[in-house]
């Protein structure tokens, strides 16, 4: 322990010591309740067996893991091979997740440096600019991206008009379209962690680069880069996960092509077509991948703080 | 005379943000524009007039959105209420409670419902909603809502809480108050703003929510998204951007009544 | 183990605590009895361990080990809101949603004063501090001097039986810091409330307290009086804390009665006081700059070459190294018929035996 300052870093005389427990119990209930227990019951619906009409048999199987990854022909009984159908969909969200993020970065990264060299009143108004389409309805946000990419729609026709192209770009159901879905959805995502670095960056640091002959690039390469770095990575990860799981933006400015693993999941628990043990193994892979990406990032963090 | 260097600025920087608050906002301004289109089709301009948000309140589906409106306020104003409530007992155990056992788990469940991919909670929920046999409806609605506000309601709290010296509750356990008093007289005036932004950001994640609410809903109940969702799939049609335009500005004074709210704390200050 | 009876005048009796946060000690078997009606200052350095003193006696720390009365009372396992002791916070902790009367009265509603008992109780405080024109004022309308005052004037209210100050200067600028020592020693004897004050300043503790306890290192290095303090310091902490001094190095040859014979580094002969717990060997003198005298090198008790010096207006401080490489420090006047020494120039040093005292290392 760092000696010197003795100040109240005391833990039994904190004000409301010894209430902890009880304080905090309402979050167990609720949280552990309605998510924990819940996420511990999928894990075991995914090793069940699937009823025709949704829901499910009470026979552990590996059945459903077994769909995912391995295609044993029509009846079940040819040799099995790998099956690609699942893992494509994955490697397509992972791509179009690791798009989305990428512009993300490259339209988050000036924005947040901008806002975050502004002064006093005027950096919270263009903050809050910057947040206010967050807390809009992503529905509808999807929506208005969908109505203004459309064939026939705003952007098409005002391009059009101005005679820049002759006939409609086609946008909708494209892969473009869905990483400029996932890119509109979670762009306050980058902005705000790399905001919130750049903010604390001591420009103490770029004027003695300065001094030391360093050019704007080489300052920003050497010094400012490596300092913001960790809102990087947090503005990255907060564009990435959700983009993975997402399931408004493919399916609605997306097509067939184009599936995902938040579509390839809601499927299964649609009407009587479903498979229910299916879809909680796809959602448990899906969480492992996710858990996966959050420990890097834990990891690189504590190291950060560390070094 | 030397050119004074600001090394604040990137050339690119400023052109880049207007860039960004461009796209974040030209959807939403195009809708808005033609939620006023006097003509059924929505992409023909007919001139400016009402007309969809007259046919949103009294044409032929406005019983249906009506009653979907009805239950996104009424499960937001719970889900609010009760996120908020506990998400400041959670940031009064975390912050001022000192040390007990299972605090930094805690911390962590606080935040679990952001790290869970929502389709993920979404199929956890319905899973054991049914497993369990509770029949889908408002109330497994609101339970969903009530986990994932918890962690946004948390954050304005604590970080309000953060911001306001223990010494003050120290110095009101100085003159006799109770621990009680100390927290109802003291602590929470000082955090009211926190508290206050909690809820309206608590409100509109409810609100807004789609994919979870679509999973556990169960059949015959809509709430706004998941009827503004059902009628899309149909196609976009005219009257969706009125619904739109409507649900979009409520959000926006919800989050600019939070932020003032916000503002208004630390000028006191 | 100790009789009530004859401690009936000490207002707080600090037995034996000691304070640990994990592997580090903060105050380490501290003892210390503090008078009633007694303006008691903790002297020391930032991290010494005086504040978590303070918030021992208020109740937000629990000691480790040890006893606190109050009136012979142990009061050690009370939660503060159960001492009859009130706080002046560093920074005033004043709550920043209520008026200067809501804040003075917060003490006296808790209590279950009525109302109106209150409001009278309150008028008579706030004009004890001269603030009643400012009373429907929040802190956030009030300067600094005025928020300090309402500070004073909260933990007065309910009549506390002894009052703690952490620092309470701390915040204010040097003018007002000045005005208001004034002002505290007078509310102090006024209200005959036992104060104790806690502050890193000497020159505050010096001017306002009965007595002074100086700590360092979370133990109590010495109890006295300001001028014991400064003119009879125990271990060379203290004089090195309060105040300027030269440490000369010594052979001590003998110590009796209070009285020691020593060799300075010259191979002179000085025989002067020697504080309690001083012994024979290796010593350290301490003699103030002020007390120091600079002559001709034959009539020095000390001789060394004037190698700075330091113009401060009234005085001037000479910087003399002697032959073995220590550096002894003269206050000489600024006036027309003194001389000062030019540098390089070789001179001899003088000092009384009153002036020098043999410490305890």
């Amino acid at each position: 322990m760092a000696g010197g300052m003795v100040k109240s870093e005391n833990t039994n005389t904190s004000t409301y010591a010894g209430l902890g427990g009880w304080l905090i119990l309402p979050t167990w209930l609720v949280i552990g309740f309605f998510l924990l227990l819940p996420v511990g019951i999928m894990l075991i619906y995914s090793f069940l067996t699937k009823e025709f009409r949704g829901g499910v048999i009470w026979d552990f199987t590996f059945a459903a893991y077994d769909q995912f990854f391995f295609d044993r022909g029509l009846f079940g009984d040819d040799p099995a091979k790998i099956e690609w159908t699942y893992i494509k969909i994955f490697w397509r969200s992972i791509w179009q997740a690791g798009i989305a993020t990428i512009f993300c970065l490259i339209i988050g990264f000036p924005t947040a440096w901008f806002i975050a060299t502004r002064t006093g009143s005027n950096r919270s108004i263009w903050l809050f600019l910057i947040t206010i389409p967050y807390w809009v309805n992503l529905l509808i946000r999807t929506i208005s991206m969908k109505f203004l990419i459309r064939d026939t729609g705003p952007l098409n026709e005002w391009l059009m008009s101005m005679g820049v192209i002759s006939e409609p770009i086609h946008m909708i159901n494209t892969n473009f379209a869905v990483q400029l879905g996932l890119f509109y959805s979670y762009l306050p995502f980058m902005v705000l962690p790399i905001y919130a670095s750049v903010e604390r960056y001591n420009f103490a640091l770029s004027e003695a680069a300065a001094d030391l002959y360093a050019s704007r690039l080489t300052t920003l390469r050497q010094i400012i880069l490596p300092t913001v770095k960790p809102g990087i990575i947090a503005g990255c990860i907060l564009v990435f996960v959700p983009s993975l799981g997402a399931f408004l933006a493919p399916d609605l400015l997306g097509g067939a092509k184009t599936f995902m693993i938040g579509s390839l999941i809601e499927e299964q628990f649609k009407g009587n077509a479903g498979n229910w043990p299916f879809g909680a193994a796809v959602s448990m892979i899906l969480l492992s991948l996710v858990l996966i990406v959050l420990t890097y990032y834990a990891r690189q963090q504590s190291k950060a703080e560390q070094g | 005379m030397a050119k004074k260097l600001d090394l604040r600025r990137f050339p690119g920087f400023l052109p880049m943000t207007w860039l960004c608050l461009f796209l974040l906002y030209a959807p939403l301004i195009i809708v808005m524009i033609y939620s006023f289109n006097d003509s059924n089709s929505i992409t023909q301009w007919g001139g400016v007039s009402l007309r969809w948000y007259k046919d949103v309140f009294w044409g032929l589906e406005a019983e249906k959105f009506k009653l979907a409106a009805i239950h996104s306020l009424i499960i937001a104003v719970a889900a609010a209420t009760v996120s908020t409530t506990i998400a400041t007992m959670a940031a009064t155990a975390m912050l001022r409670a000192g040390r007990f056992r299972g605090k930094s788990i805690s911390f962590a469940l606080i935040n679990l419902p952001l790290m869970v991919p929502e389709i993920v909670t979404a199929v956890a929920t319905l899973i054991f909603f049914s497993t369990i046999g509770f029949t889908t409806g408002l109330t497994t609605i609101l339970m969903a809502h009530i986990v994932f506000c918890v962690p946004f309601a948390y954050l304005p709290i604590a970080a309000r809480m953060q911001g306001i010296e223990d010494v003050y509750e120290q110095a009101a356990l100085d003159l006799y108050a109770t621990r009680y008093q100390a927290f109802r007289l003291i602590l929470l005036p000082l955090m009211a703003p926190g508290v206050i932004s909690g809820f309206l950001l608590a409100f509109i994640i409810s609100l807004d929510d789609f994919i979870i609410t679509n999973f556990v809903k169960g059949a015959g109940i809509e709430t706004l998204p998941t009827a503004i969702f059902g009628a899309v799939k149909q196609g976009i049609k005219p009257n969706i951007m009125a619904i739109s335009t409507l649900l979009l500005l409520v959000s926006v004074v919800f989050v600019t009544l939070s932020y003032l709210v916000g503002r208004m704390g630390q000028n006191k200050k | 183990m100790e009789n009530k009876g004859t401690n009936s005048d000490i207002a707080v009796d600090i037995s034996n605590v000691t304070k640990r946060y994990g592997s580090f000690t903060a105050l380490k078997n501290v003892s210390l009895a503090i008078q009633d009606n007694e303006f008691f200052t903790l002297l020391g350095p930032s991290g010494c361990g005086k504040t978590t003193l303070l918030r021992s006696i208020a109740g937000f720390e629990d000691i480790s080990e040890g006893a606190i009365r109050l009136y012979g009372e142990d009061i050690a396992d009370l939660p503060p809101n159960k001492r009859p002791v009130n706080t002046v916070f560093q920074q005033y902790a004043l709550f920043p949603h209520m008026d200067v009367i809501q804040n003075v009265m917060f003490g006296l509603l808790r209590l279950g004063a009525d109302d109106a008992t209150a409001k009278a109780r309150v008028g008579e405080v706030l004009e004890l501090v001269q603030l009643t024109e400012f009373a429907n004022r929040l802190p956030s309308q009030l300067s600094g001097g005025q928020q300090q005052r309402v500070a004073l004037a909260r933990a007065l209210a309910p009549n506390p039986k002894v009052l703690l100050l952490d620092e309470p200067l701390s915040a204010l600028d040097l003018k007002l810091r000045q005005a208001v020592r004034l002002e505290l020693q007078q509310i102090q004897s006024e209200t005959g409330i036992t104060f104790i004050f806690v502050t890193h300043d000497q020159e505050e503790a010096l001017t306002m307290s009965n007595r002074i306890a100086v700590i360092s290192d979370g133990k109590v290095q010495q109890v006295g009086s300001a001028r014991e303090i400064y003119e009879a310091p125990g271990n060379k902490f203290v004089a090195d804390f309060i105040g300027e001094t030269n440490l000369i190095d010594v052979d001590v040859k003998d110590v009796k009665a209070g009285h020691a014979s020593c060799i300075l580094p010259s191979g002179a002969a000085f025989s002067c006081h020697a504080a309690d717990g001083a012994r024979k060997g290796p010593g350290h003198l301490s003699v103030r700059p002020e007390r120091v005298a600079v002559t001709t090198p034959a009539k020095g008790l000390l001789q060394g070459t004037a190698t700075r010096a330091i113009y401060l207006g009234t005085d001037m401080h000479i910087e003399i190294t002697l032959t073995d490489g220590e550096i002894v420090t003269a206050r000489i006047q600024n006036s027309e018929n003194t001389h000062v020494p030019n540098i390089g120039e070789t001179v001899g040093l003088n000092f009384e035996a009153s002036a020098a005292r043999l410490l305890v290392d």
